[in-house]
């Protein structure tokens, strides 16, 4: 059960983008999937969850470790206890879209940075970085190069497209976009590519 | 990576005619709209929509819903209530138990000193053997739906034993079975359980013509279809009762319906079964308690209360599959007893999705891509 203390503790961990209902809610949702009450859920266990696994991009979703390591979250070893669980779905909550006080970007991606748009306002130069998923730049050297974007696309289109018109799609819209094949985009690229239409990424927490 | 085509199914259950999945799941959550217009390298960046997808699935998700069985909420919190409760305690399990054990017991007597001597006293008169057999089976259930205070209502017209019928319902515990058995001594299909209730399945169980079955065994799919097939068509037969959910679900959601049963080519009585909880929650969570421990449960409380409606035979349109078949004969199983519909497979409470899943949406995916490509 959790205390008065305990739910503070991991809404500060998050960053305060989860109201305390909310808390206890996923706190109910971690505990049905951590079926055998060892305190942390198994990475395969998010497996047994069918809407999850069949998702293209459940096998590369990243997750910040401990001592700041990025893994794939099917592949940690220690399980996610339900501080990493909060902060991991925080990057989804709805808050995080409309915090209009502070104007801040939400990087939210997995070793490339992904900005996160709120509510259309202008892209502010303070970058406030939270620990959550990442799926690009899988080479992992803080560049997100063709190589990775192509390793997105093939997760994402599976065995539904060959090789070459993986490639004939990307630098079509690379070329289209102003990048040549040997580009590699960074912060700034991301921040000028997904530009001011924003990105919708909330997931509602289910309160009873 | 990189099989371009072919895909193996890991269990020929999963057919790709199933219904969409989309379709059931909650319009907020399905996939964004459309995208048109010409490609750009946006549209290869702005993953949030499948991410947001991953996420929701890790929030909640529809298939743990269905086995997700909630403890009664505690009421007796105060001063007064308190003793209540306790009273109510000291009642159930000093009064109400020992009660029922003896009820159970004296059941268990009558039955078997009747069971034995006329199984094997009347071996060579199988009409009568039968038909006796028949009556003490669905005795022995009166006597356990005694021991929860079972209060049934039955609805509907009680089954009748024709040939070419089966009956299918809706799947929430082992003791449906018991349930539906005392009023008429079905034949059914259950997956063979090890300790005493196997022992049961295969002595007393067999008399009525049950048949067995084991779910990691692949190959036993083709046997028990012969054994179905051969069942339905004999006229002296019980009539075969099937849970096509293959699962026990928790009394609120039914989930996909196997079409083994929908193929046999005879007339499918729906059966449904809605338990209230306010007494007890009469869901079985297997993995969480054994059925010893579900009886034990059921009766230590105050009554086991349901109602079972036998619903209006169905057949097989001209045109229809056996899987909307089956899935028609679902929606009036769940409209009646106020069920909510998933699609999931049961099965996927033992296994993990085929591939069969993903690569739809990779599909989809692919297809969308592609077609804006031409687009210039």
């Amino acid at each position: 059960m959790l205390t008065q203390y305990d739910i503070e503790e991991v809404q500060e961990h998050c960053n305060n983008l989860f109201s305390q209902h909310e808390i206890v809610s996923l706190y109910q949702r971690f505990c049905q999937l951590d079926r055998n009450a060892k305190g942390f859920i198994p990475a395969d266990e998010f497996l047994s969850v069918p809407e999850y696994a069949m998702n293209p991009l459940s096998q590369v979703v990243y997750f910040e470790g401990c001592h700041g390591i990025w893994k794939r979250l099917l592949k940690m070893e220690d399980g996610l206890n339900f501080k990493d669980f909060v902060a991991f779905l925080s990057a989804f909550s709805a808050k995080a879209s409309t915090n209009q006080k502070i104007e801040h970007f939400r990087t939210f991606s997995i070793k490339g940075f992904q900005i996160w748009l709120l509510d259309n306002s202008e892209i502010c130069t303070v970058v406030y970085p939270t620990k959550c998923c990442m799926v690009y730049d899988s080479d992992s050297n803080g560049k997100v190069s063709l190589n990775d974007i192509l390793e997105v696309l093939r997760d994402l289109s599976g065995a539904f497209m060959s090789a070459e018109q993986r490639e004939e799609i990307l630098s079509h819209v690379q070329q289209e976009a102003g990048y040549s094949k040997s580009s590699y985009l960074k912060l700034d690229d991301f921040i000028k590519v997904l530009g001011h239409s924003g990105l919708k990424m909330d997931v509602e927490v289910p309160v009873d | 990576m990189g099989s371009t085509g072919k895909l193996n199914s890991s269990s020929s259950e999963l057919d790709l005619d199933r219904p969409n999945i989309e379709d059931y799941l909650p319009s907020g959550s399905s996939i964004q709209q459309e995208p048109h217009g010409k490609l750009r390298l946006r549209d290869l960046l702005d993953i949030s929509p499948t991410l947001s997808e991953a996420a929701g699935a890790i929030v909640d998700d529809s298939f743990t819903r269905c086995f997700k069985s909630n403890p009664p909420e505690p009421w007796n919190w105060n001063v007064y209530l308190f003793p209540l409760w306790c009273f109510g305690v000291v009642v159930r399990y000093l009064v109400l138990f020992p009660a029922r054990v003896l009820v159970l017991t004296i059941g268990w007597i009558i039955f078997l000193s009747s069971f034995i001597p006329v199984h094997f006293l009347l071996k060579g008169h199988d009409k009568w053997r039968k038909k006796i057999e028949r009556f003490l089976v669905e005795i022995i259930c009166s006597f356990f739906v005694a021991s929860w205070t079972g209060v049934v209502k039955y609805h509907g017209p009680r089954p009748s034993i024709r040939p070419k019928q089966v009956f299918v319902a809706n799947h929430t515990s082992m003791i449906d079975f018991i349930i539906l058995e005392q009023m008429t001594a079905f034949a059914v299909i259950m997956q063979k359980h090890p300790g005493w209730v196997g022992l049961l399945q295969s002595t007393i169980l067999e008399s009525v013509g049950c048949i067995w079955f084991n779910r990691s065994e692949a190959k036993d799919r083709e046997i028990v279809a012969k054994k179905l097939r051969d069942h339905v068509q004999g006229a002296d037969n019980n009539p075969l009762l099937i849970f096509p959910e293959g699962t026990c679900v928790n009394n609120h959601y039914t989930v996909m319906f196997k079409k083994g049963a929908f193929e046999l080519g005879c007339t499918v009585c729906p059966v449904a079964i809605k338990y209230n909880k306010i007494f007890v929650d009469a869901f079985w969570n297997s993995r969480k308690q054994s059925f010893t421990m579900h009886l034990l449960q059921l009766m230590t409380s105050w009554a086991v209360v349901c109602d079972v409606w036998y619903l209006e035979p169905q057949t097989l349109r001209p045109g229809e599959t056996p899987i909307e078949f089956a899935e028609r004969v679902r929606d009036i199983i769940s409209v009646r007893a106020g069920l909510k519909k998933v699609p999931w497979d049961g099965y996927l409470k033992y296994s993990r999705p085929s591939p069969k899943h993903r690569e739809r949406k990779q599909q989809n995916f692919a297809d969308s891509v592609l077609r804006r490509l031409e687009e210039k």
